[in-house]
C-alpha cells in the first residue's frame, strides 16, 4: 500500500515538474531572475567579457526584459545554448526566453509550438570567403566546401540555393559558431555561411578581418529575435512590448542619460507620457510596475543606443543600420503606439 | 508416499499468500511485476499529457516529408528534395560503414597487440603495455577530437597543391592528403567488369574448398600442401588473365585539382578517418586485453605438450593455442563490438553524418520531433546491437567447447 502511494506520489510529482508552468511571469517573479537562452558566444550579440559579464546586442534585450520584469538588469541567468539544443531547452522549460539569433518561420512559430513575439534584427543569410580566393559572387562558387551550423535555417537555405541555382557544394556540418570559425580558418571549407549579422561578428574576431569579404548575395530572409513558449500570451506580451519599448523610445528620443528626467513629471509629448508611465496605466495592464520602460531604458540605452554599444559602425562589427533603421528613417524598425 | 495423503488437506486462505513460504515468493512478483507496469503507464501518460500541453503530438508522419537538408557522405544517393526516412538510412549506412571498418581494423590491431603484449622481447612487451593503458584510461571522445584536429591542422589545404605551392600529391600523384580528406583513385566499372568479378569470387571459394581438401590430406596422409602459395596463386593468377582476356573493363579515375577542391577519385572524408581510426584505436586496446587474457587462459601444459611432441611455437599457437584461447575470447569481444557501434555515435562530434547526426540531429532539430527521432535512433541501435550478438553468438557456437 505505502509502495502505490509512493510511486503515484512519484509520478504526480513527475507531471508537475513536466509541465512549463504556463505562468512564466510568476515563475520568473518568484525565482528573482530570468533565465535567457543565449548564444555560446558570438561578439556583438552575446559573449561574456573578461569578468565574466554578459554583453551584447542580443543580452541587452535580455536585461531589458529582465529590468521590465525584476527591476533590475543584472537578474539574469545567461544559459548558453547551442542552434541543435536551444528550442528543445525552451520548450521544456530551461528557459524562460531565448534570445539567440533566431530566425522567426512559420515552422516554428506552428510546428515547434513557439512564438516569437517580436523582431529584433531584420536579416539575411550570406557567404563569407577568404578574399585570396578572388570569388566575387555566390554564383562562382560551384564545387566549394561550404561550413554549415546543424540545426538551423542557414543549412536549408544553403540547400535551396544551390539547388535553385544548379551548383554544387560539399557541406561540412559544424555544431558551434566557434568550431565554424576554427574549419573556416584552417581552410576546412572554402566559404562559411550564416546570417550576414553572424559573419560580421565573427570576422570581426579574426586576426586579419580585412582578408576575408562578405559576398554580396544575400540569399535568405532572416527575421531574428526572441522566442517564448507558445501559450503563456502574458509572458509573450511582456517579451514583445519590452522590444517594442526599446524600438518606440528611439523614435520619441527617450534616452539612457533622459530617461529619468522625461519620467521626472509629465511631458508634452502624451506617447512619451504613457510609454513611461506618468499617464494612464499601461504597466499595470500587463502586470508591470507603472514605471517598467523608464527601467529598460536606464539598463542600456533605446534601441539605437544598444545597437550601436555593440554592433554599430563604431564597433569592430561594424554593421549599418540598413533595415533596421527606424522606419522614420526608411528602415523596418516600427515601434507599435503605446496607448 | 502414504505419509503424505495421511495429512489432511489445507485449505487455502488469502492470508497464505504473505506467510505461507510456497506463496510467498509469487505474490512478490506478481505485486512488483503490477507496479513497474503501473510505473510505465504512468510514464508513457506523463509523456503524452505533457506533450499536449506543449501543443504537441505524437506522429512520425515527419519522416515522409522533405528534408531539405543535404548530406556530404552518402552511400546510397540522396538530394535536400528527398525524406526524412531517406535521410535517416543514409545516416544508418554511414554509422554501419564506419561499425563494420572499426570492427575489422580494431581486431586486428587488437590481436597484434595483444600477442605482442606476451612477447618475450621485453622492449616490445613495454611499448605494447604502454599503448593499451594509454588508450584505455582516456575517454574515447579525446581520441576523436585529436585525431581530427591532426587531420586537419596538420596536413595542407587544396589550394596549397597549385603549381608553385607547398604540398603534392604521393603514390606517384594518385592519392592527395588535404584538410579536407583523403582523396584516392576510384575504379570505374565498364562492362565486362562483372566477368572479372566473378572471376574473383569464384577463386576465392575455390581457396575455401583447396583448404579442406588440404586439411583432408593431412588428416589422412599426413602430407601437407603449400597452402599459401596456391592459395595467393588462385586469388591472383585467374582474375588478372579475365582483367586483360576482356580487354581491361576496371579502370581508375584519379583526383584531379579543380577550382576550390580535388574533383573525381573518391574522397575519404578527415570526419570518417577521425571516427574510424579513434574508434578502431580505442576498441583495439579492450581487444588486445581479451586476446592476451584468452592465451593466458590456455594452460601452459598444452604448449609444453606441444613442444614436447615437436611442434613448432608458430604452429603450437595456430593449432593448439588459439583454437582454445577463442572460447575465452570470443564473448568478451561481442561485447567490445556492440560499444565501439554504440561508441561510432560520437560522430556528432567531428560533424560525420552517421544515424545519429542525420536522424537524431538535423531531423529532429528541423521538424521539433524529439521523443519520436530519437525513440527510432534507439530502436536502430537496439536491432543492430541485437543482430550483431546475434551472429557472433552463432560462430561462438562454433568454437566453443563441445561436450560430449
Ligand atoms: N538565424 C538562424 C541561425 C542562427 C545561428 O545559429 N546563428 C549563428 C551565427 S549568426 C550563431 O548564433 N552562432 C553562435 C553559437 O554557435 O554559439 C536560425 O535561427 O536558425
Amino acid at each position: 500500500m505505502t509502495k502505490t502511494v509512493f510511486i503515484g506520489a512519484l509520478a504526480v510529482a513527475g507531471l508537475t515538474a513536466g509541465i512549463a508552468s504556463a505562468a512564466t511571469l510568476d515563475d520568473v517573479k518568484a525565482r528573482g531572475s530570468l533565465k535567457c537562452g543565449s548564444n555560446e558566444g558570438l561578439a556583438g550579440f552575446a559573449a561574456p567579457d573578461a569578468n565574466g559579464n554578459w554583453e551584447g546586442f542580443d543580452v541587452s534585450l535580455c536585461r531589458a526584459i529582465a529590468a521590465a520584469v525584476l527591476g533590475d538588469g543584472q537578474a539574469v541567468e545567461f544559459v548558453p545554448l547551442t542552434s541543435q539544443t536551444r528550442f528543445t531547452a525552451l520548450a521544456a522549460g530551461e528557459v524562460d526566453v531565448l534570445v539567440r539569433n533566431s530566425t522567426w518561420t512559420f515552422t516554428r512559430d506552428t510546428d515547434l509550438a513557439l512564438d516569437f513575439p517580436a523582431i529584433n534584427y531584420y536579416d539575411g543569410q550570406g557567404f563569407m570567403v577568404p578574399r585570396a580566393l578572388g570569388v566575387s559572387s555566390a554564383a562562382e562558387l560551384d564545387g566549394a566546401t561550404v561550413c554549415i551550423q546543424t540545426g538551423t535555417t542557414t543549412e536549408l537555405n544553403l540547400a535551396d540555393y544551390f539547388r535553385a541555382n544548379g551548383i554544387s557544394y560539399e557541406p561540412v556540418p559544424v555544431a558551434t559558431n566557434a568550431e565554424g570559425q576554427q574549419q573556416y580558418l584552417a581552410g576546412a571549407c572554402d566559404v562559411y555561411t550564416t546570417d550576414i549579422s553572424g559573419l560580421a561578428a565573427t570576422r570581426a574576431t579574426f586576426e586579419a578581418p580585412g582578408d576575408h569579404v562578405i559576398l554580396p548575395e544575400v540569399v535568405s530572409k532572416e527575421p531574428l529575435g526572441p522566442a517564448v513558449r507558445h501559450g503563456d500570451n502574458a509572458w509573450g506580451d511582456i517579451v514583445r512590448w519590452t522590444t517594442h519599448a526599446l524600438v518606440a523610445a528611439e523614435e520619441y528620443g527617450v534616452t539612457k542619460a533622459n530617461v529619468a528626467e522625461l519620467a521626472a513629471a509629465p511631458t508634452d509629448n502624451p506617447e512619451v507620457n504613457r510609454l513611461l508611465g506618468t499617464e494612464g496605466e499601461l504597466g499595470a495592464m500587463i502586470g508591470l510596475d507603472a514605471d517598467w520602460a523608464v527601467k529598460v531604458l536606464s539598463v542600456a540605452g533605446n534601441y539605437g543606443e544598444i545597437f550601436e554599444a555593440n554592433i554599430g559602425e563604431s564597433t569592430a562589427v561594424g554593421l549599418a543600420r540598413g533595415l533596421n533603421a527606424q522606419w522614420t528613417d526608411g528602415g523596418l524598425m516600427y515601434g507599435g503606439p503605446f496607448r | 508416499m502414504a505419509d503424505i495423503s495421511d495429512h489432511p488437506r489445507e485449505t487455502f486462505r488469502i492470508s497464505m499468500l504473505l506467510y505461507d513460504a510456497r506463496y510467498r515468493s509469487l505474490t512478490i512478483q506478481v505485486v512488483a511485476a503490477m507496479l513497474i507496469m503501473l510505473f510505465l503507464a504512468q510514464l508513457v501518460d506523463n509523456t503524452v499529457t505533457n506533450l499536449a500541453v506543449l501543443g504537441k503530438d505524437i506522429s512520425f508522419s515527419f519522416l515522409w516529408s522533405t528534408a531539405g537538408y543535404d548530406i556530404n557522405q552518402q552511400i546510397i544517393p540522396f538530394t535536400s528534395q528527398d525524406t526524412h526516412a531517406r535521410a535517416a538510412l543514409v545516416g544508418i549506412l554511414n554509422t554501419l560503414l564506419v561499425a563494420v571498418l572499426g570492427c575489422i581494423l580494431a581486431t586486428v590491431i587488437g590481436v597484434f597487440a595483444g600477442v605482442l603484449r606476451l612477447s618475450k622481447n621485453w622492449l616490445v612487451a613495454r611499448v605494447m603495455t604502454f599503448y593499451v593503458e594509454c588508450m584505455r584510461n582516456t575517454p574515447l571522445l579525446i581520441w576523436i577530437l585529436i585525431v581530427f584536429a591532426v587531420m586537419t591542422e596538420a596536413t595542407p589545404q587544396p589550394r596549397d597543391f597549385r603549381e608553385g605551392g607547398t604540398a603534392a600529391m604521393v603514390f606517384a600523384d594518385s592519392v592527395a592528403v588535404t584538410n579536407r580528406g583523403v582523396f584516392i583513385p576510384r575504379p570505374i566499372w565498364a562492362d565486362g567488369s562483372g566477368i572479372v568479378v566473378a572471376f574473383l569470387i569464384l577463386s576465392i571459394i575455390g581457396i575455401f574448398v583447396l583448404r579442406y581438401v588440404a586439411r583432408k590430406r593431412q588428416e589422412d596422409t599426413g602430407q601437407q600442401l603449400p597452402v599459401l602459395r596456391l592459395s595467393l596463386a588462385m586469388l591472383i593468377v585467374p582474375v588478372t588473365l579475365a582483367f586483360f582476356a576482356v580487354g581491361r573493363p576496371i579502370t581508375l579515375e584519379y583526383p584531379e585539382l579543380g577550382g576550390f577542391n580535388f574533383e573525381g577519385g573518391l574522397q575519404v572524408r578527415n570526419s570518417f578517418i577521425a571516427l574510424w581510426l579513434a574508434l578502431s584505436l580505442y576498441t583495439s586496446a579492450f581487444i588486445a586485453e581479451i586476446v592476451r587474457s584468452g592465451i593466458l587462459a590456455v594452460s601452459k601444459g598444452q604448449t609444453e605438450a606441444a613442444f614436447a611432441l615437436g611442434m613448432q611455437p608458430n604452429r603450437t599457437m595456430q593449432l593448439i593455442i588459439l583454437p582454445q584461447a577463442l572460447r575465452v575470447i570470443i564473448p568478451p569481444l561481442i561485447s567490445q563490438f556492440l560499444n565501439l557501434t554504440k561508441n561510432s555515435s560520437l560522430a556528432l562530434a567531428v560533424g560525420y553524418m552517421d544515424a545519429r547526426s542525420t536522424l537524431g540531429g538535423i531531423t529532429v532539430n528541423q521538424t521539433g520531433r524529439e521523443l519520436e527521432g530519437i525513440l527510432l535512433l534507439g530502436i536502430f541501435y537496439l536491432i543492430t546491437s541485437l543482430i550483431i550478438s546475434s551472429a557472433m553468438n552463432f560462430y561462438n557456437s562454433g568454437v566453443k567447447l563441445k561436450e560430449r
